[in-house]
């Protein structure tokens, strides 16, 4: 556990209902200061909510939050000068044009950074003299993102910001976060697009049903998870059907195929070198084999209930 | 006909969505109907006593401004319905205009029709839809009322007449509607277009009434609303003069079908012009942001008020002189005089000007719910604006604007009734006259600050408690009501200014209901979740 000026946002046991639902479930999440932060789960998991109680604007049933060594309720309003938040559905006012949405929101802020802004506009390609009815869904996600990363902020929050990007605006996107690393800022950034998380995030947290799944590096996390091997051996794949950690193993003559737990790794490959290896491809797990585990039960679930439903 | 195609899904989903509030407006304006025509029709049981009526208001140009001429002096149903044909048939057409757009620009707006558009769903179904829901709403809407009056006691011929003559108003304005969701951009300034037609067509059928036989009386002609009133219900009931607004409305549909493949999904005709690249020195908190959002409308209302307040103040002196026959005299000599009668009009209509600005006040005070549930709020209040302050910022410019509203039409009215009397003292009693309708309208922009702190999603409670107050007041004193409950309308404490005794105990009472229900909507606010959408 990490002392408390070193967390930017630490929440633990946050519980959220709304009527009958319970949308946070005993959600627990750290973010420590100067990271950039994945927060991962599939649509409804939780993760807008959980953003709105940091930014005090739901009220947690149960459960503590501080957010920059503060009471995300009680301290909102100091609280939100010192960071920015891009919502993952940018609304504008029709009549407001994009540069005066810009400007307003960094002056609600702690301020704006009017070079950083200018920056901004170029890289990300935006024309600031639009009005907000006449951007498109990409455009209007451009505008909270240029509003939030020209601020002078400490912590940024973005819920899915690049929902609506196309791929060489995403790439800008990467590059500015990287900047803001740099910089020593913090980011949560909530998304379910895995590939980015995984080029952008120190540490990842994954939501399931409004509780925390699984929190650590990306390195850690693969640990708990299987690498998928191919070989070509110089004789019989003796043994490797007995031997523990192994999964989904094929064999056809000398080639064998499997996947193997990444903490049984020594021992699988001790015993793949004692038959001989004549060709080897291993590929680490990727975040998105991390995520369909966690969610496979999910989907099981989703399948037989859509299933029953068709049946019925 | 392929451009039609998934027309019938979405009337289906247009019934699906508005089967309330459809059901409730239609119900607002057969029980209107009705409800007048039940309560006057005892009231006038011997042709003299109806043809002197008559006479009274054809003889006030005032009233023949506001609702029209009566041609046949000894009928019933024409007198009874003097007050709704031309009036009514404007809030028919309102009616109109909120369905139309709210199923086109507004969906298109929203980008929901994006998502609809991209289904089987052809070109032209979305406005195709649109009209079909808004016609057959319009011709329930006129059956129902024609059934209401016949059940009321008026002559059934007139009654059918009266029903179709409201319904075909409502028809002509789909029309207009449809070309103007095409023409702009965003659905607040497609309804703004056409209720500025509305207006300007009022006004031209106005013109044609009072003009005199020798005058411009044709310009009532050029007027959907002179054409409802040209049907004359229960005066000869002229059927063929139904044909007009259905040819208007088959002409202005085909224009904004021709203009609907004219133009690309979600853009208007008029092009959307490049604003400034940076925000101005004002743009820098809610309160400037709240005013950039509103000032448009308050510029719109006090214009409006303006010309109301100038129109009253004008006419008013007219009022007593245009009352020659012997019994409209003894009237006056009871009111008190001359003087006792203007007072009395000025009184009723600056009355009338305090319902209308609570709509003002109320639209306003609501805004904050339309920011809230369209997430337009959300952002804002994750930077430093606290909540008070930005729920405030809206709530202060409805009760500066209706101030500033009420003040430009008591200047207005004041000036030009003085400009008549060559009496310099009533500019002041009127302007005063003017201004005591403020804590009033207060009340009602109050209730719908609560009702957004409190409970959000009945948010429409500043409406239902606006229209409840509306029907308590010209309905009470028909139905003879017991003052108490009379007196639950905000309304029946204002002092009849001009003229009446002038107390400030029930205005105080006015201010601080009002500022107790705001504060009571700026706590709730502050405590509850946000967005509720």
């Amino acid at each position: 556990m990490n002392a408390p000026t070193d967390t930017a946002i630490s929440v633990s046991g946050l519980v959220k209902t709304f009527g009958n639902t319970r949308a946070l479930d005993g959600l627990d999440l750290t973010v420590n200061t100067g990271e950039v932060h994945g927060f991962l789960g599939p649509n409804g998991s939780g993760k807008t909510t959980t953003i709105r109680v940091l930014l005090g604007l739901l009220r947690s049933d149960s459960g503590a939050a501080r957010l920059l060594g503060g009471d995300p309720w009680r301290d909102a309003t100091t609280l939100h000068r010192r960071l920015a938040y891009v919502p993952g559905d940018v609304t504008l006012w029709p009549n407001l044009t994009g540069g005066e949405v810009i400007d307003m929101l960094g002056r609600m802020r702690a301020g704006l950074n009017k070079q950083r802004r200018n920056e901004l506009l170029e890289r990300f390609d935006l024309d600031p003299k639009k009005k907000g009815r006449a951007y498109s869904k990409g455009n209007k996600q451009k505008v909270g993102l240029v509003a939030a990363l020209a601020s002078d902020v400490e912590l940024l929050i973005l819920d899915e910001p690049t929902s609506g990007l196309d791929p060489l605006m995403e790439e800008v996107f990467q590059q500015c976060i990287n900047e803001e690393r740099r910089r020593g800022r913090t980011v949560l950034l909530s998304s379910h697009v895995l590939a980015e998380v995984e080029a952008l995030c120190d540490r990842v947290t994954i939501i399931r049903l409004g509780r925390t799944a699984e929190t650590g590096t990306l390195s850690e996390m693969r640990h708990l998870t299987r690498t998928s091997i191919a070989a070509d051996l110089a004789g019989e794949p003796n043994g490797l059907g007995t031997l523990a950690g192994i999964h989904n193993l094929e064999v056809e003559g000398t080639r064998v195929r499997f996947e193997a737990d990444t903490n049984q790794l020594d021992a699988v490959l001790r015993q793949l070198t004692s038959i001989g290896v004549r060709s080897l491809l291993s590929q680490p797990p990727t975040l998105e084999e991390l995520f369909l585990r966690h969610y496979q039960d999910d989907l099981r679930n989703g399948q037989k209930q859509v299933g029953a439903a068709v049946s019925s | 006909m392929s451009a039609l195609v998934g027309t019938g899904s979405l009337v289906r989903l247009a019934l699906r969505r508005d089967r309330l509030m459809l059901s409730v407006w239609i119900l607002i304006f057969v029980v209107t109907a009705a409800g007048s025509a039940g309560a006057t029709v005892g009231l006038y049981d011997t042709v003299e006593s109806r043809i002197q009526a008559s006479a009274a208001i054809n003889k006030t140009p005032s009233l023949v401004a506001l609702y029209g001429l009566i041609y046949d002096e000894s009928s019933l149903g024409a007198l009874s319905m003097i007050k709704l044909g031309a009036f009514g048939g404007a809030l028919v057409a309102v009616f109109s205009i909120l369905l139309v757009i709210r199923h086109t620009r507004a969906e298109e707006e929203a980008g929901r029709l994006e998502l609809v558009g991209s289904t089987v769903v052809g070109r032209h179904a979305p406005l195709a839809a649109a009209l079909a829901v808004t016609i057959a709403a319009n011709v329930l809407l006129g059956v129902l009322t024609a059934l209401g009056l016949i059940g009321s006691g008026l002559p059934v011929s007139g009654s059918v007449a009266f029903g179709l003559a409201w319904a075909s108003i409502g028809v002509a304005f789909a029309g207009v509607a449809a070309i103007a969701a095409q023409v702009t951009s965003s659905a607040r300034a497609a309804i703004g277009m056409a209720m500025a037609f509305l207006g300007v067509v009022y006004v031209l059928r106005a013109i044609g009434d009072t003009a005199g036989d020798s005058g411009p009386t044709w310009l009532r002609w050029l007027s959907p609303i002179g054409w409802g009133q040209q049907v004359r219900p229960f005066q000869g009931d002229r059927w063929w003069v139904l044909l007009i607004p259905v040819a208007f409305f088959v002409t202005t549909t085909a224009v904004a079908f021709v203009l609907v493949a004219q133009r690309d999904h979600a853009a208007g005709l008029l092009p959307d012009r490049p604003g400034p690249a940076e925000a101005g020195r004002s743009l820098s908190g809610p309160l400037g942001l709240a005013w950039r959002l509103q000032r448009g409308q308050l510029f719109g209302w006090m214009a409006g008020f303006v010309v109301l307040g100038l129109v009253f103040g004008n006419i008013a002196t007219n009022v007593g002189s245009f009352m020659e026959s012997p019994a409209a005299r003894e009237l006056i000599q009871k009111l008190g005089g001359v003087q006792g009668l203007t007072d009395a009009f000025m009184s009723t209509e600056l009355g009338m000007m305090g319902v209308i600005l609570s709509v003002y006040g109320i639209q306003v005070v609501l805004r904050l719910r339309s920011e809230e549930s369209e997430l337009r709020a959300e952002p804002v209040l994750a930077t430093g604006v606290g909540r008070i302050s930005w729920a405030w910022s809206h709530i202060v410019i409805a009760l500066l604007g209706t101030t500033a509203i009420i003040a430009a039409a008591g200047l207005a009215a004041g000036l030009s009734y003085a400009a008549q009397t060559g009496n310099a003292n009533d500019f002041g009693r009127v302007f005063v006259a003017a201004i005591v309708r403020l804590p009033a309208v207060w009340v009602l922009t109050g209730i719908a600050a609560a009702a957004f702190g409190l409970a959000p999603r009945a948010a429409v409670a500043g409406w239902a408690a606006l229209v409840a107050f509306l029907l308590l007041g010209e309905f009470g004193p028909l139905f003879e009501l017991p003052q108490s409950v009379m007196n639950l309308s905000p309304y029946a404490h204002v002092p009849r200014l001009p003229g009446g005794d002038f107390t400030a105990v029930p205005l105080v009472w006015l201010v601080l209901l009002a500022a107790a229900l705001t504060t009571a909507g700026l706590v709730g606010f502050r405590r509850r979740d946000v967005p509720i959408t």
